[in-house]
């Protein structure tokens, strides 16, 4: 082993001393840079540059057009004031009250569920191959399909409640999808039912990785399964909890799609989140400043979260 | 102590408690694949459906006589918008957006993550994390600043095409597209490389090197024939992402036939004009989920495997 160490020390002074590859192999070492600048450019550019341009924006009084004049935090102060604003609710109080609203309970029900499954799924089930795919399919599709398949699914004269009826349940009513004071919730339902099959896979993973030596331990000395799970298990996995928790809060903060597909934006903007709020503000009522302001209050809250976790883990690979 | 009362319980309660346990078990997992197969089920079979049968029958009722016609009409004649001939106008535009975007995303971050594992620099982790960061960003603080540039790239284009009589791409909506998706998709196809070439014998780079090859010799000679398996995870991962983006589809090229899929399908659901054929709508979505699901049943391991180094180390 040494002596290839000691060959290579040799051979890269030898290399630089020839007169004619001097410049040859300076290309050489600035090569894997210049490979990497264009993508590091245009991160650069059209990720941390473009992010100052819209804080930028946030700042000034651009309506339909950008504008460069800074006036100040008038955007900030509008949705400040917004944000109390619940009588009746201005449309930045709706969006943020329901991002509380569906990014706890979806993130919420899909760890309990994701985890549930998981242990269940781990019990040496016959047809696990079967029913893995089943329940992670969701996450494949697109949220716009998962939207039109689940607006079809809980429409009350089409879906759920008629079907119900046919059977003879006919005081069975659901119609949270039209009622601007649930139609947030059915969009819980269709969050979870798209990724908690994702979250499953990750805690099986999780539980897969398990010296199983630990729990044989247990279990001989008279644990149940049920202290079994509560005290050994899931103490062991509370990085995936961690991952989990990460992936969850960065699709909620991200979700959009699912809003518009599955309600059109809710009965008078009910089903709001940021993202509709920022996209609409910005680019159909003509309010640039204010959806700027909202898109960066966005990436802060999930800078927030995400920051944290990338150092753990990039600090955490070279150990 | 403990382990000597142990043994005793599982003999006491017997083998019938055990049996309930399964029984369980098997039936809360059927249940919840039901709930996992219950809105796939429903839009698979009202595709199939007359628009009678699903005005008068059951939702999950299975087709009475079941017709291919919805699927050809979506296909062929639907109305989206203002134009009526159909969704497949939008999924060639699909198309035509994601392979472009898939292949250079894909090799950039092969590239990248070569350099990034092989050919370290000082400063080369903050380099990583400034593009890994950007994967995780609301694109929403993005999305008016890109709006900008890519209109004003549009009427250099229109100056271009009256100058020269050819626009060189400029201020088409598909190429906008692929440069949006090829920039923002480059810190996820650099993790996925980034995390695989981490593992991969250093030792073989240095000996190659000793033996004078050059950079690029040594990712396309050592590098690429063995990176098969990541190959597969990031082209699914970007394929499925790229497919389904919705956000950057609507605000780049959100009207016209220059849609592509997600806002065409979106456009057809959300059309309140006329009759609703609800059999033509889930036949829409199902021709806009096909791709993805295929890929999904073709490919499943590899799929998993890319959402999960997406979200977890690699």
């Amino acid at each position: 082993m040494s002596t290839v160490a000691e060959t290579q020390i040799k051979l890269t002074p030898e290399h630089d001393a020839r007169p004619g590859a001097s410049v040859r192999s300076r290309l050489q070492d600035l090569l894997p840079k210049i490979v990497l600048a264009p993508s590091f450019a245009a991160t650069i550019v059209f990720v941390y540059g473009f992010i100052l341009w819209t804080i930028y924006l946030s700042f000034t009084n651009s309506k339909t057009f950008p504008s460069y004049d800074i006036t100040g935090a008038r955007a900030y102060q509008r949705l400040w004031r917004w944000t109390f604003e619940s009588d009746p609710p201005s449309s930045w109080y709706t969006s943020i009250t329901n991002m509380g609203i569906f990014g706890f309970l979806y993130i919420a029900i899909c760890l309990a569920l994701g985890l549930f499954l998981a242990i269940l799924l781990d019990q040496k089930i016959r047809g696990e191959g079967v029913l893995r795919p089943i329940y992670l399919y969701p996450m494949a599709l697109s949220f716009i399909v998962t939207g039109v398949a689940w607006k079809w699914f809980l429409d009350p004269g089409l879906g759920l409640e008629q079907t119900l009826h046919q059977w003879g349940w006919t005081s069975f009513h659901f119609d949270w999808i039209k009622n601007k004071d649930f139609v947030i919730y059915t969009v819980v339902i269709a969050g979870v039912w798209q990724a908690s099959g994702f979250i499953m896979a990750m805690f099986l993973a999780g539980l897969r990785g398990i010296d199983g030596e630990i729990m044989k331990a247990a279990q001989i000395d008279g644990a149940s399964t049920f202290q079994l799970y509560r005290r050994i298990v899931i103490p062991l996995l509370r990085p995936v909890f961690l991952s989990a928790f990460i992936v969850l809060a960065h699709l909620a903060i991200k979700s959009y799609d699912l809003v518009v597909a599955l309600t059109s934006g809710g009965p008078g903007g009910s089903a709001w989140l940021p993202s509709n709020f920022m996209y609409e503000f910005t680019f159909k009522r003509n309010e640039m400043a204010v959806g700027s302001a909202s898109a960066v209050i966005m990436l802060m809250t999930l800078t927030a979260i995400i920051v944290p976790y990338l150092y753990s883990e990039l600090r955490e690979k070279p150990r | 102590m403990s382990a000597v009362t142990s043994p005793a319980r599982p003999a006491s309660s017997g083998a019938s408690a055990r049996t309930i346990n399964r029984i369980v078990i098997y039936g809360l997992l059927a249940l919840f694949a039901i709930f996992y197969l219950m809105p796939l089920f429903v839009m698979l079979v009202t595709s199939f459906k007359t628009m009678d049968e699903i005005q008068n029958g059951n939702m999950l009722a299975l087709p009475q006589s079941p017709t291919i016609e919805p699927w050809f009409k979506a296909w062929g004649q639907t109305c989206v918008g203002l134009t009526c001939a159909g969704i497949k106008g939008y999924f060639w535009n699909s198309i035509k957006m994601v392979v472009p975007a898939v292949l250079i995303s894909t090799l950039l971050g092969a590239l990248n993550g070569y350099v990034l594992t092989k050919w370290r620099f000082r400063g080369h982790t903050l380099v990583f994390a400034m593009m890994l960061f950007a994967c995780f960003i609301p694109f929403q603080s993005v999305l008016l600043p890109m709006a900008t540039i890519l209109g004003s790239i549009g009427r250099f284009g229109v100056t271009l095409q009256n100058a020269t009589g050819f626009n060189f791409g400029l201020g088409n909506s598909t190429v906008n597209l692929v440069f949006v998706h090829v920039v923002y998709g480059l810190g996820f196809t650099t993790l996925f490389f980034r995390n695989y070439y981490e593992a991969f014998p250093t030792e073989l780079i240095k000996a190659a090197q000793v033996d004078g090859a050059s950079f690029f010799q040594i990712f396309r000679r050592i590098m690429l024939p063995n990176s098969m398996p990541i190959f597969v995870v990031t082209v699914i991962y970007q394929f499925t992402n790229i497919w389904n983006d919705f956000l950057f589809a609507s605000a780049y090229a959100g009207t016209g036939d220059v849609m592509p899929m997600t806002v065409a399908l979106n456009n057809v659901v959300n059309t309140s004009t006329g009759v609703v054929e609800y059999n033509v709508n889930m036949a829409a979505a199902m021709i806009a989920a096909l791709p993805t699901l295929i890929v999904y049943v073709v490919a499943g391991r590899y799929f998993v495997r890319g959402l999960m180094a997406g979200a977890v180390k690699g």
